[in-house]
């Protein structure tokens, strides 16, 4: 089934994120795990957020991530690999954070929930994307958020240009 | 097409999580840390897209990882800017080097 071909793609890539040592290897990993997740998200129907991943994730951070990548990565004209430090405390707290919430998730049988039951067949209806939805959503009951999201996109591309620029006299 | 069984999604943003959280503490160059918080976001997304499908009126879930994905935009602009001035500054990224000269 293709949810588990992504899901176990998405899983390996993303070990190698943390397993190379190359930082180029591990940007282009992040592009395969980013890439099956917006595979997922259409397995989700959730047509308009796989589409938001796909340009926002993959088109605009992974590229910024890469451009850091370029630009700091050279000390003295040696190229840096990204070595590991506190493996064993690391893999020790991210298995206990696996085990704890695996456990929680297994725990709490979700599907038996009676709330997450009625929709449970036929979630899109009659129509075929949601694209429409999210759209009237945007302009009514979301329009706050949304307003305020614009200024803070704002906010963020002046301040990184701001802090991101030379400064001559500093 | 049968449904996604809701476990399995949890348990994919559950491992997801973990590996980000082992990438932001066992990697010291600041780039790969970033890549770590980028994938516990995608965690967080994943779960609130799984759930928005339970969502009678719909979208919720949805609604909200796209304003997740668009803080996570300004998060790592704002960031990597950073990264670049501390880059210029100390001539290295790497987390354990990084530090204030005495006055």
């Amino acid at each position: 089934m293709l949810f588990y071909l992504f899901a176990i793609l998405a899983i390996l890539s993303a070990a190698y994120v943390v397993l190379t040592r190359n930082l180029l290897y591990a940007g282009f990993s992040l592009l395969i795990t980013l890439l099956s997740i917006a595979g997922i998200y259409v397995l989700l129907f959730a047509d308009f957020v796989a589409v938001t991943q796909l340009m926002v994730y993959v088109g605009g951070v992974l590229v910024l991530i890469l451009f850091g990548i370029m630009l700091s990565s050279r000390v003295h004209n040696k190229s840096v690999l990204s070595e590991s430090v506190n493996k064993v405390w690391g893999t020790l707290v991210a298995g206990l954070i696996l085990v704890g919430l695996s456990y929680a998730i297994l725990k709490a049988n979700v599907a038996s929930l009676p709330w997450l039951q009625p929709s449970e067949v036929d979630v899109l209806g009659n129509q075929k994307s949601t694209v429409q939805s999210i759209g009237i959503k945007l302009m009514t009951d979301f329009v706050v958020p949304f307003e305020l999201a614009s200024l803070l996109l704002l906010i963020a591309l002046m301040g990184a240009a701001y802090v991101a620029t030379e400064k001559q006299n500093a | 097409m049968e449904q996604i069984p809701l476990e399995h999604i949890l348990l994919l943003s559950a491992v997801l999580f973990s590996i980000g959280v082992l990438a932001v503490i066992s990697k010291r160059h600041a780039v790969v840390v970033l890549m770590g918080i980028e994938l516990i976001f995608n965690a967080a997304n994943l779960n609130l897209v799984a759930f928005s499908r339970h969502d009678p009126t719909l979208l919720q879930g949805q609604m909200f990882s796209l304003f997740v994905i668009l803080v996570a935009a300004a998060e790592a602009a704002v960031a990597l800017a950073i990264v670049l001035r501390v880059y210029q500054y100390f001539k290295t990224a790497n987390l354990n080097q990084i530090v204030t000269p005495e006055k």
